[in-house]
């Protein structure tokens, strides 16, 4: 569902995080990534163990929560050409690894959308269901200069 | 309500959002909450929001734009407080 958002998200290989939007309306999306066992950061974290660092679970949330729910809330306003994003602030907790191959469901509901800028908890669950991040994350749109 | 005390409620929701604390304490009705007190435009938005909920009043996008200092703040304030 949805794929013209994902094809509207300003990230590319290697470093974009999702899938699939699972489901959307205006105050929640689901969405899903599955890391593959080839992703860059694993031969490097940790050394001869692969785990997926939390500043890129922390990614895929942003992509998923804010980037992919920013365009859907912003519609006809989001041009991937002329406007750009940001990620304003994080506030996350882990609870879960998360091994190469897993797939992860991120679900992200808004707390508000004002001013361009979308503030949401999200939380991320592996496939078993357990909870593996929990938080706040913001962000804004914006112009990009010409 | 005086404008002491508006500066003063206002004052009270910028806190949270000023990393440059020697600007509050130096605070007048020229600062300037980015160049002065380094508070980033997203956290503007949160300032905005915390007004809102302060005053119950409803700033729109004309009246946000605006407010990018206590002085401007102040004015947008009493406006929408005397409209209510």
């Amino acid at each position: 569902m949805r794929e013209d958002i994902i094809q509207q998200l300003p990230y590319s290989k290697p470093f974009l995080f999702v899938d699939e939007i699972l489901e959307l309306s205006d105050e929640q999306i689901k969405g899903c990534y599955t890391f593959r066992n080839d992703e860059y950061f694993y031969e490097g974290h940790f050394k001869n163990n692969p785990i997926t660092p939390g500043v890129i679970l922390t990614e895929c949330m942003a992509q998923i929560g804010m980037a992919c729910f920013g365009i859907h809330l912003l519609k006809d306003t989001w041009n991937v050409d002329t406007m750009g994003v940001a990620m304003t602030s994080t506030e996350m907790n882990f609870y879960s690894p998360v091994f190469p191959g897993e797939k992860v469901t991120v679900v992200s509901d808004k707390i508000y959308f004002r001013f361009s800028k979308l503030k949401c908890k999200v939380a991320m669950y592996n496939s078993g269901g357990d909870i593996v991040a929990k938080g706040i994350v913001a962000g804004v749109a914006f112009k990009k200069e010409a | 309500m005086t404008e002491k005390e508006l500066l003063s409620k206002l004052k009270t929701i910028i806190t949270p959002y000023v990393q440059n604390q020697e600007g509050l304490i130096k605070l007048t009705e020229d600062t300037d909450f980015i160049k002065d007190l380094e508070i980033n435009s997203a956290n503007l938005v949160d300032v905005i929001l915390d007004v809102e909920d302060e005053f119950d009043i409803e700033i729109d996008n004309d009246a946000m734009e605006k407010m990018l200092t206590v002085k401007a703040s102040i004015e947008v304030i009493a406006d929408k407080l005397a409209a209510k």
